[in-house]
């Protein structure tokens, strides 16, 4: 398939979108400026990036603890993520959930989540949703190679398989859960093998090539908008930063870790654009400037924004919280 | 007396009975390699290695899983990572654990542990912060301990490891790193008895874990104001110590009962509510409730200090009573 300049290019700058992005995070976490954990997406760009660009504003996805990626790609305002991050007033949850909870449901974020597994199983519920209104509206439900060990994830696959939903499960694998090794705590070599027991197709792809990604969930989505059901990709990828930032990374070596670095998704594509005369030297440091330029300008934002006052902490739990606080 | 800290107190505990006893096992997610997401089990890295096991995230396997090692002759240690998880599994936990022995009619020995963290922290929002002690003592089947400070933590997981019956273990986040003097001598606390941390004869608090320490720092500062307060660590919900609460009380004649648990519902409605039934007549002031306000641990750093009670709430409390 031949992809357009246009198209490539948006790869490219959505990538080095959520790399600042994450970059931005990490700087300011380690400043004592973010409260609370934050778990990067270095590395993994291609997959939500690939992935996304094949959905339209009406289709779901459900992220994970490692969402920032997932919410950018998916057109989430960076502004309002940032705010969340230093729990102000006008971030994405008021202050209230932080970067393991934000969503956007009204672009169809339907949360990260800070349960490993916890978004698939409301992904069932979203396809269930869209097959009930005829529509042609589609789910990706992201995870990682931990979470495909969770009930939830058996569960949730049997169930979308049963009904054909509309689902594509998105399983990351970065090799890691937590401190743990994939080859540690999972049965299979390949997570897409285990589409076998729920009678779907299961494909494993090289998470970090961001055009594979995009053509094969391009494939699925395509399936699954026609009622064809769900599909189990697994895009094999590798986490180049620690859990969280301050993981002291006890499980591997840092040798292990630089040997990765050049099979990394951006460099790894821009190499392929330069050769295929898509981009320049000065397009190249234009989009790295312009990603630069929106992450500050979040940031500005956000610590501009007040913190929300003591007392918000009671709204929200309801519509209607009449009587429902004592 | 030397001091060390609330997770070496715990390490220590398992690493003698480990010793003593090799069907002793633990495992959990992130144990092995590093020691647990809190440094819990650091004491305990590279010991034993066959004996402590990292799991797939397995919610519901990981605590079944006891009731089955328990049943087939081992004693488990299963870690629950954050309370928060414990909902995950829950099915395993009250479905099968709480009730196997009383279905059965008694059969089998459960001498199986859950223990890991609880409780608020740096903002880790509501998935990671929550106290939820209280849904294990209102089902019935499981011994509930929840100490506070290192010494009571080694010498009720001492317990525990030599206890027939289920244990769920609470041990919250903000005091692993807390340092108290432990004896080297072996000792054991026994279950359903509160320890008086502090004595005082105007207003009884009664607390547990992280609120043990808010209410001594209030005690502190009320004695300034002349005010006496006698703080009563419960360290066991189930059971808990009626004997020496009902002490407290008819020597001061007013309670407080503070938990980071929500005030609704919470544990602490309970005690209040035994104290009034048996001791009604002692009472000189209507018993007040301190907890977590009636929403999630919210992310924010001001929403989370103004959701979750500290000493100040407890000052408050004990001079509403007064
Ligand atoms: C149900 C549940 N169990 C345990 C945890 C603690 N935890 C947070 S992230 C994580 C590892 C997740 O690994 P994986 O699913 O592979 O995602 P990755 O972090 O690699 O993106 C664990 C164990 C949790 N958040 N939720």
């Amino acid at each position: 398939m031949e992809l357009s300049k246009e198209l490539l290019l948006k790869f490219y700058k959505d990538m080095v979108r959520i790399r600042n992005f994450e970059l931005k995070a990490e700087e300011l976490f380690l400043q004592g400026k973010l409260p609370g954990f934050i778990h990067l997406y270095i590395g993994e760009e291609a997959i939500a990036v690939g992935a996304m660009a094949n959905l339209r504003v009406e289709d779901y996805i459900t992220s994970t603890h490692r969402g920032h990626g997932h919410m950018l790609a998916k057109g989430a305002s960076m502004r309002k993520m940032m705010a969340e991050l230093y729990g102000k007033k006008h971030g994405y949850c008021k202050g209230k959930g932080g970067s393991m909870h934000i969503a956007d449901v009204s672009i169809g974020v339907l949360g990260a989540n800070g349960e490993v597994g916890g978004g698939l199983p409301i992904a069932v519920g979203a396809g269930m949703a869209i097959k009930l209104q005829k529509k042609d509206s589609v789910v990706i439900s992201f995870f990682g190679d931990g979470a495909s060990n969770r009930g939830a994830f058996h569960e949730a696959l049997n169930w979308a398989s049963v009904f054909k939903l509309p689902v594509i499960f998105l399983n990351e694998n970065n090799q890691f859960a937590s401190t743990e090794r994939v080859q540690e705590t999972t049965s299979v070599e390949n997570i897409s093998d285990r589409a076998v027991g729920y009678n779907m197709p299961g494909v494993s792809i090289d998470g970090n090539d961001v055009i594979a990604v995009f053509e094969t969930v391009k494939e699925a989505v395509e399936r699954a908008r026609n009622g064809g059901g769900p599909t189990l990709i697994e895009a094999k990828t590798y986490r180049l930063k620690g859990h969280f930032v301050g993981d002291p990374q006890l499980y591997r070596t840092k040798e292990e870790v630089d040997l990765k670095w050049p099979n990394e998704p951006i460099s790894r594509f821009e190499k392929k654009l330069f050769e295929g005369g898509y981009l320049t030297e000065k397009e190249k440091e234009e989009i790295w400037n312009d990603a630069k330029n929106e992450v500050e300008d979040a940031v500005l934002f956000a610590e501009q924004d007040e913190y929300p006052a003591p007392e918000e902490a009671l709204e929200d739990l309801f519509e209607d919280s009449t009587n429902c606080l004592y | 007396m030397r001091e060390i800290t609330f997770s070496e107190a715990l390490g220590e505990a398992i690493l003698e009975e480990m010793s003593r006893d090799p069907t002793i096992f633990t495992y959990g997610e992130d144990i092995a390699k590093q020691g647990g997401i809190f440094g819990a089990y650091k004491p305990i890295l590279g010991k034993y290695q066959d004996r402590i096991i990292d799991t797939p995230i397995s919610e519901e396997v990981i605590f079944g899983s006891a009731l089955g090692a328990a049943l087939a002759g081992m004693r488990p240690v299963a870690e629950f990572h954050f309370a928060d998880f414990l909902f995950t599994g829950m099915a395993a936990i009250a479905n099968q654990i709480m009730k196997f022995k009383y279905m059965t009619g008694g059969q089998g020995k459960l001498h199986l542990i859950l223990r890991g963290p609880d409780g608020i922290s740096k903002s880790a929002a509501a998935q990671h912060s929550e106290s939820i002690e209280t849904i294990f003592m209102h089902i019935p089947g499981i011994k509930v301990i929840i100490p506070s400070t290192p010494y009571d933590m080694k010498g009720l997981f001492k317990t525990a490891l030599r206890s027939d019956d289920p244990v769920i273990c609470f041990e919250h986040k903000m005091l692993y790193r807390m340092k108290g003097p432990v004896p080297e001598e072996e000792y054991y606390i026994p279950f359903g008895v509160a320890d008086v941390k502090r004595e005082g004869k105007d207003v009884t608090v009664i607390a547990t874990s992280r609120m043990v320490h808010e209410s001594l720092l209030a005690a502190q500062e009320l004695e300034k104001e002349g005010v006496s307060v006698e703080v009563v660590d419960l360290r066991t919900l189930v059971p808990w110590d009626k004997e020496t609460v009902f002490k407290s009380v008819k020597k001061t004649h007013k309670v407080v009962i503070a938990h980071e648990t929500w005030r609704r519902a919470g544990w602490g409605a309970e005690i209040a509510a035994t104290i009034q039934e048996e001791l009604f007549d002692y009472l000189d002031a209507p018993i007040r409730r301190v907890g977590a306000k009636n929403v999630h641990i919210p992310f924010s750093p001001p929403l989370q200090d103004f959701v979750v009670p500290d000493k100040n709430s407890v000052i408050e409390a004990v001079r509403s009573v007064l």
